[in-house]
């Protein structure tokens, strides 16, 4: 075993997680962290960024980066009030700069936020009964659930088992409290039970799917649980191992990978699967090479079967077979829809999850009009965040669907009124200015790219045609881009990778078609693709699917054993 | 010549401008007559030169401490009275010390112990030895230190003392000019600043010059404070044996214009005294009311003293060289070239603050840290065209006036004040327009509007506003002659070599009325690297370092006032000074205005910087949100530098009772408000009254530990 990586010494020193934040949080010199700082920060749920538009003019000046940070809601299954989502709307107001972004696991960003705001912004969230613990960091991030609002019995059964699963792998640590919310400060002796000293190798995520949907893209998950629904009632769940998205351009240890079946459990085993998992990736985690550190190398490095018993060893009890289940899509169902309950659901396309009141368009304003009218009118509807960066505004009583459509027009709310199926799927990453692991721009290039895109579509008659478009600004899978049906992976400044060939479920990634190319040439690749498809096509036949018919995209050898 | 003392400047949002007192240091500051050389206070007579007294102070060379201290004790022992005077502003040395004296010692540990011990073990001669040493060596290191005490022998000869009060160094100089003239003209007199003057004696006195300058708002210089209250209380003697004249200096942009010299010419005719002839009130372009002024005191002063006209041919037994960099002056600037411009304040900033790097090859300009810079600005073309429109006038015209001929486009460009309104020019359009608000204006119970016309508008607003004939001439004569502009230098020559660094704040505005530019601050915006602006150096001595560089210092510099100090550090770093520097700055925003931040940063941690505290005045800071709805309107509070000095009262009074150095810079309403907190500071943890604390602020000043740099 080569030398633990730098981080674990980090981790390990740091007290629990808390480390020099408060002596950081207090230097007025720098608008930066102490440099171990900046990583634990994460596990407070915390990015320390810069603006890398003026990096270079702040140095000329003689001033330090533009730093700033973002804060992340630890927001399981992505469900707020709405005078939560006031709250937040009144916190990134008051100390963000770019509205409230809505995250593809389900949470809210509050961006742009100044070291000296930062408790204040902090504290604001917790008074509103939010936190941002373990939203980042080398632990259990946020568990996403399938919103799925038509099935509210269902939703509620497994959104209040994944806020459950959340609460009881969140670190114990009281760091949280002490740095943010003036708790006394302690000398960081608790207990970690599950987590550990040195916490996880690298991040954790759960996410619970409903079929048919698969809007959280359960294959990309560490540990991804498939409800099984028998005769309308949960009856447990599938479970799906080792999945992740991130890799590195040139470096072939590092894969996307798709989670592997592993068996069935009852549904009131999942707390005891979820611990045995992640224990059993904290100790058998590569906790020397970070690149290397997620679970999914784990489960190929020691073996699915390997992986299986360890699982049942610690959980105690045997995996049954999987079950059948199938996904149909994965993408929102915009638009109203009528619960099983009677209430209303509205699923709102917010183009790559900006709430923010910018260059005339007023979704924010919107969304708090909605927010407050619902605080009024019908305070027990909720604001649910998808895997998609979309939201729904779930359980509306009939009588508010008029006045909340009167605010929808106004505030450029009603894209699913009128953009095409391509536009309202296509996710992008935040990507450049802000974050440091971008190489490309993926989101700010969006409004420009997307329309081209859909001129190709027009010109084909393939006007409505729901192919996934994922764009990211650096190859590490925060978009999920490698289970799209397109995907292009930043490269450097204006380059990215065309991937192709994923399937329209997310049950299938894409692969490599053309390397390190320019917008131009990713337009004429598509207008030639494009042209084969409309002619070449079967009915009802997706653009992934017919990609790998065809033969243009080989898929990569799917590395999950099926159970 | 266009160099001026206070009030100038700069007033309402014009640009960054320092003070600079202008000894020129190789200058002495005691004439004497028919070649016959006093002693120089304390020190004197077995040093035959200039010597150590007369040269910058450095703690590099204290080999000369020696021959001083020999001729120190020389003096002190021949029982120069008026070297014992000196000896008593040293208080410590006064009797061997307890250890109560110790405490109140202003030196540090462990240096107070070893003072302690020392006197204790002298004998009386070796201590009055030591009295005079150390007094040499104080008066060494600070180069224009209180000339102080003459020691002219010359009791019941009728003599001139020449009192001066200077901000910026200019009644200084013109003084020293005065003096100068007087002394080759074989007189007797005595050069005396403000504050070093004795003020009993002035019931003796017969013949007295005061050559003055007015601050903003009519207050007077820092180093005449105590003299112009002494003038106007009541302890003032009756003074009918004196006969006295007054050269006032100010800005006749301030509605106060001139008020201190006005005040002490009245103040000394009505306790009896007997004005020579009628006060001169020298505007920005001083010498065309000081030459004059000057030249009516020479003669005067002659007739007073009896001293025939022939004299005037005397040599001085000691030359007045002038150093080198005398050679560039404000009517013969040095051409710089600019090497860098750069922006130093982030989007986001209001304030368009400027680091400007001009190359000083070949100038010869030996400055030190707390110097200025004098900047000869050009105004901007378009507020020349402006004014030529609005006037129909031709650029091209040429047009002589004062013995120098011109076309009228080059004398508004390089030899007009555009861009500051003043109350003779108000007064030239107020009788050409016959308009009554304006004539109202320059009634003296409407000196509040008059000041907010001075602070908000420039000429070209009044002309535009009040459109009547002008013809070029007409014009001249009311405009002011262009000012150069002076910078406190931010940049330690030991450190940056044949550069000097400033810090700009560019000042451009819109109003209503047009487009406001700073002359000075936006000619040097606009210069970009390579083209070239005229400078001349400016000393301020009065704004040293110590010479001790033990010493700790206290550098309150908010805005551009950190320019100095960044000179400071670099110097303090570059020589090693084992004294901690402590910095207070301040600005609207952390994010884009915290000036040189990397610098600090830098400096923090290599330990050339010891403490720096920070007020972001607009960076409204809440620490704790229990209730979110508190978010949506929260209560901005605005911070300032004073509020950091009230939270380390208790630091910054024990670093000041350990014998640091108070350094103020920046806007001299700052200035104020640092100085009443420090009072408060100092009432609250000296245990003293507010007027003790008052005094011991004066104390810290007279001692020299306490300058202020403000404009």
């Amino acid at each position: 075993m080569s030398e633990p990586s730098d981080l674990e010494r980090i981790k390990r020193e740091s007290r629990h997680l808390r480390g020099s934040l408060r002596e950081s949080l207090a230097n007025p010199v720098t608008g930066a962290l102490n440099v171990d700082d900046v990583q634990l920060l994460k596990f407070h749920g915390g990015y320390q960024q810069d603006d890398r538009d003026v990096r270079e003019a702040r140095r000329l000046a003689k001033l330090e980066p533009d730093y700033s940070f973002f804060l992340r809601l630890r927001l399981p299954g992505g469900v707020l009030t709405p005078a939560q989502w006031l709250a937040m709307d009144a916190t990134a107001s008051r100390f963000g700069r770019r509205g409230i972004r809505l995250t593809t696991r389900q949470t809210i960003q509050v961006h742009g936020i100044e070291k000296r705001n930062l408790r204040a912004a902090a504290q604001a969230i917790h008074a509103s009964g939010l936190d941002t613990i373990a939203a980042c960091g080398d632990d259990n991030r946020n568990v996403v659930a399938s919103v799925n609002p038509l099935l509210s019995r269902l939703h509620a059964q497994i959104y209040a088992q994944a806020q459950a699963l959340s609460l009881h792998l969140r670190p114990q640590s009281r760091a949280w409290y002490e740095t943010w919310l003036n708790e006394p400060p302690t000398d960081g002796t608790e207990a970690e039970p599950l987590l550990g000293d040195a916490y996880l190798p690298r991040k954790f995520k759960i996410g619970f799917a409903v079929p048919p949907e698969n809007d959280i893209d359960v294959y990309s998950q560490d540990v991804g649980l498939v409800a099984i629904i028998e005769n309308g009632e949960l009856a447990g769940y599938d479970v799906l191992v080792g999945g992740g998205m991130g890799a590195s351009h040139g470096d072939a240890k590092t894969y996307p990978r798709m989670a592997s079946l592993i068996g069935f459990i009852a549904s009131d085993q999942v707390t005891a699967l979820a611990e045995a998992a992640l224990t059993t990736q904290r100790d058998h985690g590569d906790r020397s090479e970070r690149k290397h550190a997620r679970f999914k190398y784990t489960v190929d490095d020691k073996g699915l079967d390997w992986i299986r018993v360890e699982i049942e060893r610690r959980g105690g009890f045997a995996l049954q077979p999987a079950r059948a289940f199938e996904f149909t899509q994965r993408g929102e169902r915009f638009g109203w829809r009528e619960g099983e309950d009677g209430r209303w659901h509205l699923g709102l396309r917010i183009p790559f999850g900006r709430v923010h009141d910018k260059d005339g368009v007023t979704r924010q304003t919107g969304m708090h009009e909605i927010a407050k009218l619902l605080v009024e009118h019908s305070p027990d509807a909720q604001i649910r965040l998808t895997a998609n960066q979309n939201a729904f505004v779930a359980g509306v009583p009939a009588n508010l669907r008029e006045r909340i459509d009167i605010i929808t027009r106004q505030h450029d709310l009603a894209l699913h009124r009128s953009e095409t199926r391509f536009g309202l799927n296509a996710i992008a990453c935040v990507a450049l200015p802000t974050c440091g692991l971008a190489m490309a721009e993926a989101e700010r290039w969006m409004p420009s790219f997307v329309p081209r895109v859909q001129a190709l579509l027009d010109a084909h008659g393939l006007h409505d045609e729901p192919i996934d478009l994922r764009v990211r600004g650096c190859p590490n899978g925060c978009s999920r881009p490698y289970l799209a049906e397109i995907a292009l992976i930043g490269k450097a400044p204006g380059r990215y990778n065309l991937m192709l060939g994923g399937d329209h479920r997310g049950q299938r990634m894409n692969a490599l078609y053309r390397e390190n190319i320019v917008e131009s040439e990713i337009l004429a690749e598509l207008d030639a693709l494009f042209t084969r498809f409309a002619t070449e096509r079967e009915t009802g036949e997706h653009f992934g699917d017919f990609l790998v018919r065809a033969g243009v995209i080989a898929p990569p050898k799917a590395r999950e054993a099926t159970a | 010549m266009v160099l001026y003392d206070n009030q100038i400047f700069i007033g309402y949002r014009q640009n960054r401008r320092v003070s600079a007192d202008t000894l020129r240091t190789a200058r002495t500051t005691q004439y004497t007559s028919g070649g016959t050389r006093h002693a120089l206070g304390i020190h004197g007579s077995a040093d035959a030169g200039i010597g150590p007294l007369g040269q910058p102070a450095s703690a590099a060379r204290h080999a000369q401490y020696a021959a001083l201290g020999i001729s120190a004790s020389h003096t002190v022992l021949s029982g120069d009275p008026q070297a014992r005077r000196t000896v008593r502003t040293f208080p410590a040395h006064a009797t061997p010390m307890s250890a109560a004296a110790q405490q109140r010692l202003p030196l540090p540990e462990p240096k107070a112990r070893h003072l302690m011990s020392l006197a204790e073990s002298l004998d009386g001669a070796s201590l009055w030895w030591l009295s005079g040493y150390a007094a040499g060596l104080a008066q060494r290191a600070a180069v224009d230190a209180i000339p102080a005490i003459s020691a002219t022998d010359t009791q019941g000869e009728v003599r001139l003392s020449i009192v001066y009060g200077s901000q910026t160094g200019n009644a200084k100089r013109l003084a020293e000019q005065l003096a100068r003239q007087v002394e080759g003209a074989g007189m007797t007199v005595r050069l005396l600043r403000a504050d070093a003057y004795p003020l009993r004696e002035l019931a003796k006195e017969r013949l007295l010059y005061v050559v003055i300058s007015t601050q903003g708002d009519g207050d007077p210089p820092d180093d005449a404070r105590g003299f112009v209250d002494f003038l106007s209380g009541r302890r003032a003697p009756q003074l009918k044996a004196l006969s006295f004249a007054v050269l006032g200096l100010g800005d006749s942009s301030y509605p106060q214009f001139c008020v201190i010299g006005q005040k002490l010419d009245a103040r000394l005719a009505e306790l009896g005294a007997t004005r020579l002839f009628d006060m001169g009130t020298a505007d920005l372009d001083i010498e065309t009311v000081a030459e004059p002024w000057t030249r009516q005191a020479l003669d005067s002063a002659r007739s007073a003293l009896q001293v025939p006209n022939i004299a005037t041919n005397v040599t001085p037994l000691r030359p007045h060289a002038e150093p080198v960099e005398s050679s560039w002056s404000p009517t013969h600037p040095f051409t710089a070239e600019v090497l860098a411009n750069q922006r130093i304040t982030a989007d986001g900033s209001s304030k368009d603050v400027r680091h400007i790097e001009l190359d000083l090859t070949d100038a010869g300009f030996d400055y030190e840290p707390g110097d200025a810079l004098g900047v000869v600005p050009r105004n901007p073309p378009e507020l020349v065209d402006a004014i030529l429109d609005a006037l129909h006038l031709d650029g091209g015209t040429r047009i002589a006036s004062a013995g120098e001929t011109h076309l009228l486009r080059e004398w508004l460009s390089s030899k007009r004040e555009l861009t500051r309104l003043s109350r003779p020019f108000v007064a030239a359009l107020a009788a050409r327009s016959g308009d009554t608000a304006l004539r109202e204006l320059l009634q003296p119970e409407l000196g509040e509007a008059l000041r907010a016309l001075l602070a908000d508008r420039q000429p070209i607003d009044l002309l535009q506003q009040h459109p009547v004939e002008w013809t070029g001439e007409q014009l001249l004569a009311a405009l002011r002659p262009l000012a150069p502009r002076l910078y406190s230098i931010a940049s330690s020559r030991a450190v940056v070599g044949d550069e000097v660094h400033l810090t700009v704040a560019h000042v451009e505005y819109a109003t209503d009325a047009g487009t406001h530019w700073g002359a000075a601050s936006h000619w040097l915006a606009t210069r970009t690297e390579g083209e070239t602006v005229e400078v001349y150096l400016e000393r301020n001595e009065r704004f040293r370092l110590p010479a001790d560089t033990e010493r700790d210092i206290i550098m309150i510099g908010p805005g551009t006032g950190v320019a100095p100090f960044r000179a400071f550090v670099q110097q303090r770093a570059r020589f090693g000074a084992r004294g901690r520097n402590w910095l207070f700055f301040g600005n609207p925003h952390f994010r884009s205005g915290f000036l040189y931040q990397v610098e600090w940063q830098t400096a923090l941690k290599n330990g050339s910087l010891q403490r720096l505290d920070l007020a972001f005045s607009r960076d409204a800071q809440e620490s704790l949100h229990r209730d979110v709805r508190t978010l949506v309107e929260p209560a901005p509070r605005k911070i300032y530098v004073q509020q950091r000095l009230r939270e380390q009262a208790r630091e910054l009074f024990a670093w000041l009772e350990s014998g640091a150095h108070l350094y103020v810079c920046g806007a001299t309403s700052m200035a104020r408000d640092v100085e009443n907190t420090l009072r408060d500071v100092i009432v609250e943890h000296g245990a003293r009254t507010p007027e003790a604390a008052d005094e011991y602020l004066t104390d810290l000043r007279d001692s020299r530990r306490y300058a202020r740099d403000v404009y």
